[in-house]
This record gives structure tokens, C-alpha cells and sequence, in this order.
């Protein structure tokens, strides 16, 4: 984030854009406010973190948790698309995308 | 879709541009389930892609339904760490999972699971030798785990591509398929060699995850795919170019063709003062052609954050030690010893690995045929086929087909004609080369009652020919062999024949 942990409303609407959530200008301007509060607060945070203290993605100091190689229980295709909102066949059907395969 | 560009020459382009590259290949691994579930792994050695229903190998973790978790199959980790050291890596003692969000429906969670600034294997180098036996280093920048998506088939619309499809359907079962992705460096001072150096690089890969094992590594499968970055830097300039990304070059000698075509493209936009506009193209196999695809902005804003399902991986040294202790012989060293076993020539090992056809020809070896008759087969027969179905030689038949065949051959069951016939009808999918030859009735005629009666029926349409070869004109015989082969519909041993012939000239 920004060192002034200030928020624009431009970086909102491309957030929204990006999680393809329709917000109104004024949804847009009332959660550049409160977004902009959470990444102040968060920054306060970093404040305390000093250089001594590791970045950590997980709350358990636990590594190295696998799995053997061997193979389970697997959906029916009728349980894997019983969800899906349209079917053909065994395959889930969705509407063509405007893009590419990332 | 693909336009015709404007081309220039291509000797004319690494004239005036230096061609800078820079390659990603994702590697399938063939572990028995998948990277974060126990799902089997359509990619195994085991799995036959062809029986594989749609939407039949997946879990609630492939889709991502609510309250399935991840976990890491143990296995891809140590695949992954040896392709990493196989690769001269070093191996991260921390490294962590990352979630890549964008939506798309060939994953259904809406991210990916990947690694982005903790990869388990970074700074690698690797030598890959093109025809005539120069050698260039490759960098390697990283080498990731991560796990495939599904596959989308677009309905309607025109071409079959996205654009103006009607509908997609997907299917899931390769969601969650353990991948590497292995990312190189700039590679520059390739000049008129790059085509053939991405080429090498990519050949170089396969041979090493077939070496390890960890990859079934079959391009038309989708097992090794490749992305070619290009990009020209004017010669002089010391500046490099814009690059576009051409995805999906899967087949080597598309990689080839690919790298070929960019730089024939952009030289002619940069020569005729056009700018090259940084995006994904598409590679055409028909055509040899790229189109472009989705322009790189800041679409490609995919919110990376470390993975909170997962857990860091933290390889032991002793681990590593024990992995590295298991590495195979390096291809370059194995190129040197294969050469010498097997004697063939300078000239016909460089075809051979210019052909991409050293594993197909050391298991046709294994299998029980001789060097020189596999190599025979592979670079002749088959190639040839395979040229005119304008796809790799190895996806048409099977090694220990062609061993089958060879050894059919070097017994006397088959003539080489025969032979031929019996690996049209493998390649066409009748069986294996026995039951190839077992249905189309392909066997020799060895019964020589039955060659007799043909020589004879021959020797009365031609009475003047046994009187040649009485009185010594023994290449008359030449004529007999040919309608007696006729005859026989080429499923006689011409040896035997001409024994045969020249035994009722003097008995």
C-alpha cells in the first residue's frame, strides 16, 4: 500500500472491477472511507512489526504438513455438477467469457 | 483467427535485430493423485486419457465447494525438488503457497493455487545443444509448483476459439493437476539461432522430466506446455524490445516455427516504424501463424496473497541431499554415452536429437531391437508419417511397437514391406504390430510349394529368361522375382525366391 495509507476512490472501482462487484459512485466514495480506515489501522500494525518480527501467513507454527500420494473417493459427475447452475451433459455449462485462459 | 501479418525475411531481421527470449514451460507432473487432493491425477502414468469421462476424477477441493481444504501431496513436493536440482537450482529452505485470483471458469474456486515470491526452486542453469553441436546456457529465473485448471470447450461461434462462442463447457478432472512452471531468464546472443535454441530448450526439459520420471511429458496431451516470450532489441540500440507471449506452442517444432514467426513479424513492424504491442498471442499449428490475444495491462492484476489454507514447505538438507544423491545421468552426458553405444555417426546421433527422437530410440533399443535398425525405423518410416500428418513422430506409435516390428523383420516374418504395412495399421489403431499382421494376413509366404507354382506360371509368360540365366545371365532373374513378387501381393522373401529360381535354372 501507499505510504500515506490513503485510498482513491479510482483504486476502489478498479478493486471492484476486478472482483466483478457493480458498485454505485456513492458505494464507491463511502467505501473509499472505510477501506481507508482498515489500511490505517493496518499500517499501525507494521508500526509495531519491527524487522525482527517474521511476515507469517498462518496463525500455527506448524510446516511441512503433506499428504500421501494415494488416490480417495471421488465425486459422481451427477454429485460434482449438482451445483452447477446449467449442465450438458456431464460438463458444467457457463456462459462464454469475453477474455483468455489466464 | 489468425491475420496475415507482414513478414520480413528472416535472415534480413537477425540482421538488423538481436532477437532476445525468454520461455515458460509448464510441466504436468504424474503423480498418482493430485497437487492439493486425492483425486486421481489424469496426467499419472497410469491414467488413459482417452477413457476419461468428463467430470469423473474430482473432489470438493478440485471445485473449490465451501469447507474443502487443500492439502499437498507430498510426492509432487519431491518431484518438484528434483526437476528443481535437475535444473541446477538452488531449493528454498522456506517456501510457500500463494493464491493467484482472477475469474475464469476453468477453475472454479477463482484463484489459483501457485507460488509467487517464495518458489520452491530458483536460479538454475541448464545447457541445451542445437544441430552441429553449439551449445548455449539457459538461466533459470524459477521453477514453481502450482495446479492446472480445467478445460473449456467453447461452443458455437465461428472458429471454435472463445471469440464468439456461444457457450463453454467445462470440465474439472484436470483442475488441481500437479504443475511445475519453470521460468527462464533473458536469453540473448541466440542471433539467427533462436528458433532452434527455444526449440533445444524446450527438448532439453522434456528429456529431463522423462529422465526423472515425474512427467509422462507428452505435448499433445498437454503434459509440457510451452509460452515463448520474443522480443527484438535493434541492433547497436542496447535496448530491449516490447516481447508478446505466445501461449500454447505444444509441440517442438512449433516452438520452432513460433519463435521463427514473431521475429519475422516484429521486424516488419519495426522496420516499417510501427511500436509491437505488449500481449498474449495465440499459436495457430495449421497456419504457423500467432494472433493476438488479451493485451497485458493491469488486467493482469491477480492480487497475489500467501495461500492461509496452507502451510510453508520447508525441505530438509537432508532431504535435498538424498534427492540430489538420486538424480539421473544429465542429458548432455547420456547424449555422449548413447552415442557411443549405439556407433552411429556424428551425422545420424545429430538427426536423432535434431528429430527429438533419442527416447523413442533408446526404449526401441530396450525393448529388444537393434540401434540401427530403430533409428532406421524412427528417422524413416515413421518420421515420414508423421511429416505428413504434420505432428511428432513419438505420438503416432509406441516404442516397443516399433521394436515388435523390427523384430518381426530381422526373424524373416516380415519383408520390409510388410513391415511397412504393419505400422500403417498400429499407427491406424488395429493393435499391436502381431495383431496387426494376425488381421491383414501381412505374414510371408514361406510355403515353397507355393512360390515353385508362381516361378513357374512366371517362367512360361518368359521362356527366353531361364535360358539367360543357364547360360550364366543370372540378373535375368531380376524379371521373375518381380512378377513372382507380384503374385505373391510383396508377401514373398525376394532372397528366397531368387534361391528359389536360380535352383529350377540349374536342378
Amino acid at each position: 500500500m501507499s505510504q500515506s495509507h490513503s485510498l482513491e476512490p479510482e483504486q476502489v472501482a478498479h478493486l471492484a472491477e476486478l472482483a466483478r462487484i457493480a458498485l454505485t459512485s456513492q458505494e464507491i466514495s463511502k467505501l473509499t472511507g472505510e477501506l481507508g480506515i482498515i489500511i490505517e489501522s493496518i499500517a499501525k500494525v507494521s508500526e509495531v512489526a519491527t524487522s525482527d518480527v517474521p511476515a507469517t501467513s498462518h496463525p500455527m507454527p506448524l510446516t511441512n504438513v503433506f499428504r500421501q500420494d494415494i488416490p480417495g473417493k471421488t465425486l459422481t459427475p451427477d454429485e460434482a455438477l449438482a451445483g452447477a447452475p446449467d449442465r450438458e451433459g456431464d460438463r458444467f455449462k457457463v456462459a462464454s467469457i469475453l477474455g483468455d485462459e489466464q | 483467427m489468425s491475420t496475415n501479418a507482414e513478414l520480413m525475411d528472416f535472415e534480413k531481421a537477425i540482421e538488423l535485430f538481436e532477437p532476445v527470449l525468454g520461455f515458460e514451460v509448464h510441466v504436468e507432473l504424474n503423480t498418482n493423485t493430485k497437487m492439493f487432493s486425492d483425486a486421481p491425477n489424469p496426467a499419472s502414468s497410469q491414467a488413459e486419457s482417452a477413457t476419461q469421462e468428463p467430470n469423473t476424477m474430482i473432489t470438493p477441493v478440485c471445485l473449490g465447494l465451501p469447507g474443502s481444504l487443500p492439502v499437498v501431496n507430498e510426492q509432487a513436493v519431491k518431484f518438484s525438488i528434483s526437476l528443481g536440482l535437475a535444473l541446477g537450482c538452488e531449493i528454498a529452505s522456506s517456501s510457500r503457497f500463494a493464491r493467484k485470483n482472477y475469474f475464469y471458469p476453468d477453475l472454479a474456486k477463482n484463484y489459483q493455487i501457485s507460488q509467487y515470491d517464495e518458489p520452491i526452486a530458483h536460479d538454475g542453469e541448464i545447457e541445451v545443444e542445437i544441430a552441429g553441436g553449439k551449445t548455449f546456457k539457459i538461466e533459470i529465473e524459477r521453477a514453481h509448483m502450482e495446479e492446472d485448471a480445467g478445460k473449456l470447450t467453447h461452443v458455437g461461434g465461428s472458429t471454435g476459439r472463445i471469440q464468439g462462442a456461444d457457450y463453454s463447457l467445462v470440465d474439472y478432472n484436470r483442475a488441481g493437476v500437479p504443475l511445475v512452471e519453470i521460468v527462464t531468464k533473458i536469453i540473448q546472443g541466440t542471433n539467427e539461432n533462436a528458433p532452434e535454441v527455444g526449440k533445444a530448450y524446450v527438448a532439453t526439459i522434456r528429456e529431463i522430466v522423462l529422465a526423472l520420471g515425474i512427467s509422462e511429458a507428452r505435448m499433445e496431451r498437454g503434459n509440457l506446455r510451452c509460452d515463448a516470450n520474443v522480443s527484438l532489441s535493434p541492433r547497436g540500440s542496447g535496448k530491449l524490445g516490447t516481447r508478446t507471449e505466445t501461449k500454447n506452442v505444444n509441440s517442438l517444432r512449433s516452438v520452432d516455427r513460433a519463435v521463427r514467426y514473431e521475429i519475422q513479424r516484429q521486424a516488419a513492424i519495426i522496420a516499417a516504424g510501427g511500436t509491437i504491442v505488449q500481449e498474449t498471442r495465440h499459436w495457430h499449428e495449421d497456419t504457423g501463424t500467432t494472433s493476438p490475444g488479451r493485451p497485458k495491462s493491469d488486467a493482469d492484476d491477480y492480487r497475489y496473497f500467501p495461500e492461509p489454507d496452507l502451510l510453508p514447505v520447508e525441505p530438509s538438507a537432508s532431504l535435498i541431499q538424498e534427492l540430489k544423491n538420486a538424480l539421473p545421468e544429465a542429458p548432455a552426458k547420456r547424449r555422449s554415452r548413447l552415442k557411443a553405444d549405439w556407433g552411429f555417426s556424428e551425422l545420424e546421433f545429430q538427426d536423432v536429437v535434431n528429430a527429438g527422437l533419442l527416447n523413442e530410440i533408446e526404449q526401441t533399443v530396450q525393448a529388444g531391437a537393434s540401434p540401427a535398425q530403430s533409428r532406421k525405423w524412427w528417422m524413416g518410416e515413421v518420421s515420414r508419417i508423421a511429416n505428413a500428418k504434420s505432428v511428432d513422430p513419438s505420438t503416432l506409435v509406441s516404442p516397443k511397437s516399433v521394436a515388435e516390428i523390427v523384430k518381426l523383420t530381422e526373424s524373416g516374418e516380415l519383408t520390409d514391406r510388410l513391415a511397412r504395412q504393419a505400422l500403417e495399421g498400429v499407427i491406424a489403431g488395429e493393435g499391436t504390430p502381431t495383431e496387426v499382421v494376425a488381421k491383414r494376413g501381412l505374414k510371408v509366404v514361406s510355403d515353397d510349394g507355393a512360390l515353385i507354382a508362381a516361378i513357374d506360371e512366371a517362367l512360361k509368360s518368359q521362356p527366353d529368361v531361364l535360358e539367360k540365366i543357364k547360360s550364366g545371365k543370372i540378373q535375368a532373374a531380376g524379371a521373375i522375382i518381380g512378377d513372382v513378387m507380384k503374385a505373391m501381393q510383396g508377401k514373398a522373401d525376394a532372397a528366397r525366391v531368387r534361391e528359389l529360381i536360380l535352383e529350377r535354372a540349374t536342378g
